[in-house]
C-alpha cells in the first residue's frame, strides 16, 4: 500500500469525527459568545456570573461534590474488600458487570428506581412511616436538589470500583513483605506505603466521579420535570424555551461554562494519572 | 498468575495461626462484612422495582397483572408507542455498531500499521466525548442536526452518527485493549512476505485476530445506545429511553417493568465482556 492510499484510508474517520464531534464542540462552546444576529458579545458569558445562574452552578458543584466523596470512600472499600478474591472468579466478574451497568447505564432507571424505593409511595418511605418515622415530614424532598444525592451515589460508587480497583491491584506483594521483614505492621504498610503510593490514583478517582455527576442529566431530567435546579437543567430549559433570563444562545454560554469546569477536572485527572502510572509497571 | 492471588494464598495459613497478616488483602470477616453491607443497600432500589411491578394500585395488594398484561394484545395497543421505541434503538444500535466496525476499526489498524505516530492523535479523539460530555455536545448537535435532517431526512437511523460519537472512548478502549496485545506489524509483514494481498491481510490475519476486541466494542456500544436518553430527549427524538420516561406518566408500571428489562439486558452483555477478556487471558497461557 502506497502512503498516498493509506492517508485516503484515514479519511473517512476524519470527516466523521469533524462533521460530528470536533464541529458540534466548536459550535457548543462558541455559540454563547454571539446574539441571536450573528454578532460577537460577551452578554450571554457574563449572564454566566447572575446570582441565578451562579446558583445553579453551586448547586450542581455541592451535589457533585458530596457524591464524590461518598462515592469514593464506600468505593474505596468495596475495592478493598474485593482484593485477594480471584480477579476472573464469578465474584468478581459478577461485581464488575454490576458496576459498569450501575456506573454507565442507569439514567433513566436510576430515577424509577428512587421513585419505587423512596417516593411518596415508596417501599423504604412507607415502610418508615409504619415505624412512625415521615422521611418527608418536611416536604418532599427527592423531587428536589437533595433528591439527586442517593441516586447520584447509585452510579457513583460502582464508577470509583471500576476507576479505583486497577490501581489497587497494582499493589505488589513484595513491598507488603517488605515492610514485614523490615519489621513493619500492617498499619504501617497503609499509613506509610501503599497510601502514599494510592493517593493519587483516589484523588484523580475522586475528581473523575465530581466531573461524571457534574456532567450527568439523565437521571436529574427524569426525576426533576420542572425547574433547573442544576446546570444540565438549565441547558435543558435554555434549549427548549431559547431564552434563559431573557437572553438568546444562553445554552450556549452554559456549555461554555461546563466545558471549562470539566476542562480543569479532566486537566487535574490526567495529571494525578501519570503519577499513578509510575506505580503499576 | 497475579499477584494477589499468590499473596492470599501464602498469607492464609500464618492468618490461621494467629500471626500477623504481611498481605495488603483483607481478612475474610472484614471482606464479607463490607462487601454484604454494600451489597444489601445497593439490592434495595432494585428489589423495590421488582416490588414495584407486582403492586395493584394503591390497594397494598399484589397482582401479576402488570406482567401478564404485556402479552395481552387487547392491553397491548397502549404500548405500541414503547414497541415503536425500541425498534428505532434497534436501528440505532445497528448503525452504531456498524460506526465503530466500519469507520473506527479500520482507522486503528491503519494507525497502527502505517502511522504509529498518530497513535497518541487517535486516542485523544476517541476520548474527547469524555471531555465534552452529552449535555454539552447536544447544544451544538441541534445546529448540525438541523442540516443533517435536510440531507437525510427526518428517519431515526442519522441519530446513530451522534451515537458513533459517544460510543468512541468505550469502543476505542475495548479495541485497543485487543490492539495492544497483537503484533499487528509482524503479522502483517509476514502475510504479505508469502505474498498474501492487503485484503487477505486484514480480513484473514489482522481482524480474526481482533475478534475478542470488536465483541467487545460491539456489546458495549451496544449497552450505551440502549441507554441513552440525553442527545435523543433534547433533539426530540424518539428512543427506548426517551419513550420510558413518557410512558412512565401514564403507565409507570410498564416503565419500570422494561427498564428492568434493559438492565438485565446490559448486565448480560457486560458479564458476557468480562468472559471474552478471561477466555482470551486463558488461552494465551496454554
Amino acid at each position: 500500500m502506497t502512503k498516498k492510499l493509506a492517508v485516503l484510508g484515514l479519511t473517512p474517520f476524519a470527516l466523521y469525527v469533524l462533521l460530528f464531534l470536533a464541529i458540534p464542540s466548536v459550535l457548543a462552546i462558541t455559540t454563547g459568545f454571539f446574539d441571536k444576529a450573528g454578532a460577537f458579545t460577551l452578554d450571554n458569558v457574563g449572564a454566566l456570573f447572575s446570582p441565578q445562574i451562579l446558583q445553579t452552578f453551586l448547586s450542581s458543584f455541592w451535589v457533585s461534590g458530596v457524591t464524590a466523596v461518598i462515592g469514593a470512600v464506600v468505593g474505596a472499600l468495596v475495592c478493598y474488600a474485593l482484593l485477594g478474591t480471584r480477579p476472573d472468579g464469578p465474584l468478581r466478574s459478577t461485581v464488575n458487570s454490576a458496576s459498569s451497568v450501575l456506573a454507565q447505564f442507569g439514567g433513566v432507571m436510576l430515577a424509577f428506581a428512587f421513585i419505587a424505593t423512596i417516593g411518596v409511595q415508596g417501599v423504604i418511605t412507607v415502610w418508615l412511616k409504619d415505624a412512625g418515622f415521615d422521611i418527608y415530614g418536611d416536604g418532599v424532598w427527592l423531587y428536589q436538589v437533595p433528591g439527586l444525592l442517593l441516586p447520584y451515589l447509585y452510579f457513583q460508587v460502582p464508577l470509583m470500583v471500576i476507576t479505583f480497583m486497577p490501581a489497587l491491584e497494582g499493589l505488589k506483594p513484595q513491598w507488603a513483605e517488605a515492610n514485614s521483614s523490615l519489621g513493619g505492621s500492617r498499619f504501617t504498610y497503609w499509613v506509610r506505603i501503599a497510601g502514599p503510593i494510592l493517593l493519587p490514583s483516589f484523588l484523580g478517582s475522586l475528581l473523575l466521579l465530581f466531573a461524571n455527576a457534574f456532567s450527568s442529566y439523565a437521571t436529574a431530567a427524569a426525576l426533576i420535570s420542572q425547574g433547573s435546579q442544576i446546570v444540565p437543567l438549565q441547558i435543558r430549559s435554555a434549549l427548549i424555551s431559547e431564552t434563559v433570563l431573557g437572553r438568546a444562545n444562553m445554552a450556549g454560554a452554559l456549555a461554555f461554562g461546563m466545558i471549562v469546569v470539566m476542562v480543569v477536572l479532566m486537566f487535574g485527572y490526567s495529571l494525578l494519572q501519570s503519577r499513578t502510572a509510575r506505580w503499576q509497571r | 498468575m497475579s499477584g494477589a492471588r499468590v499473596d492470599a494464598r501464602g498469607t492464609a495459613p500464618r492468618a490461621r495461626t494467629g500471626a500477623p497478616r504481611v498481605g495488603a488483602a483483607p481478612s475474610r470477616l472484614t471482606r464479607t462484612i463490607i462487601l454484604s453491607l454494600v451489597g444489601l443497600v445497593f439490592a434495595i432500589p432494585i428489589v423495590a422495582m421488582i416490588q414495584f411491578t407486582f403492586r395493584d394500585g394503591l390497594s397494598g395488594s399484589y397482582t401479576l397483572s402488570h406482567w401478564t398484561g404485556l402479552t395481552d394484545p387487547a392491553v397491548n395497543t397502549k404500548y405500541a408507542p414503547l414497541v415503536t421505541a425500541l425498534g428505532n434503538s434497534g436501528v440505532l444500535v445497528v448503525v452504531t455498531v456498524l460506526l465503530v466496525l466500519v469507520l473506527l476499526l479500520p482507522t486503528m489498524v491503519l494507525v497502527e500499521l502505517s502511522f504509529p505516530r498518530l497513535r497518541r492523535v487517535l486516542e485523544f479523539v476517541c476520548i474527547v466525548p469524555i471531555t465534552v460530555p452529552a449535555i454539552v455536545l447536544v447544544v451544538g448537535l441541534v445546529p448540525v442536526y438541523s442540516v443533517v435532517v435536510k440531507v437525510t431526512g427526518s428517519s431515526i437511523w442519522s441519530l446513530g452518527f451522534a451515537y458513533g460519537v459517544t460510543v468512541l472512548p468505550y469502543a476505542y478502549r475495548a479495541i485497543q485493549a485487543n490492539l495492544g496485545t497483537v503484533d499487528v506489524i509482524t503479522l502483517s509483514e509476514a502475510a504479505r512476505s508469502l505474498g498474501a494481498g492487503w485484503a487477505t491481510v486484514l480480513f484473514r490475519v489482522i481482524l480474526p485476530n481482533l475478534r475478542r476486541g470488536m465483541l467487545a466494542a460491539a456489546f458495549i456500544s451496544v449497552a450505551v445506545v440502549l441507554g441513552e436518553f440525553t442527545i435523543a430527549s433534547l433533539l426530540n427524538r424518539v428512543n427506548l429511553q426517551t419513550a420510558l420516561v413518557l410512558i412512565s406518566k401514564s403507565d409507570p408500571y410498564v416503565a419500570v417493568i422494561f427498564s428492568l428489562l434493559a438492565l438485565g439486558f446490559a448486565f448480560v452483555l457486560l458479564l458476557l465482556i468480562g468472559r471474552l477478556s478471561t477466555v482470551g487471558v486463558g488461552r494465551r497461557k496454554n
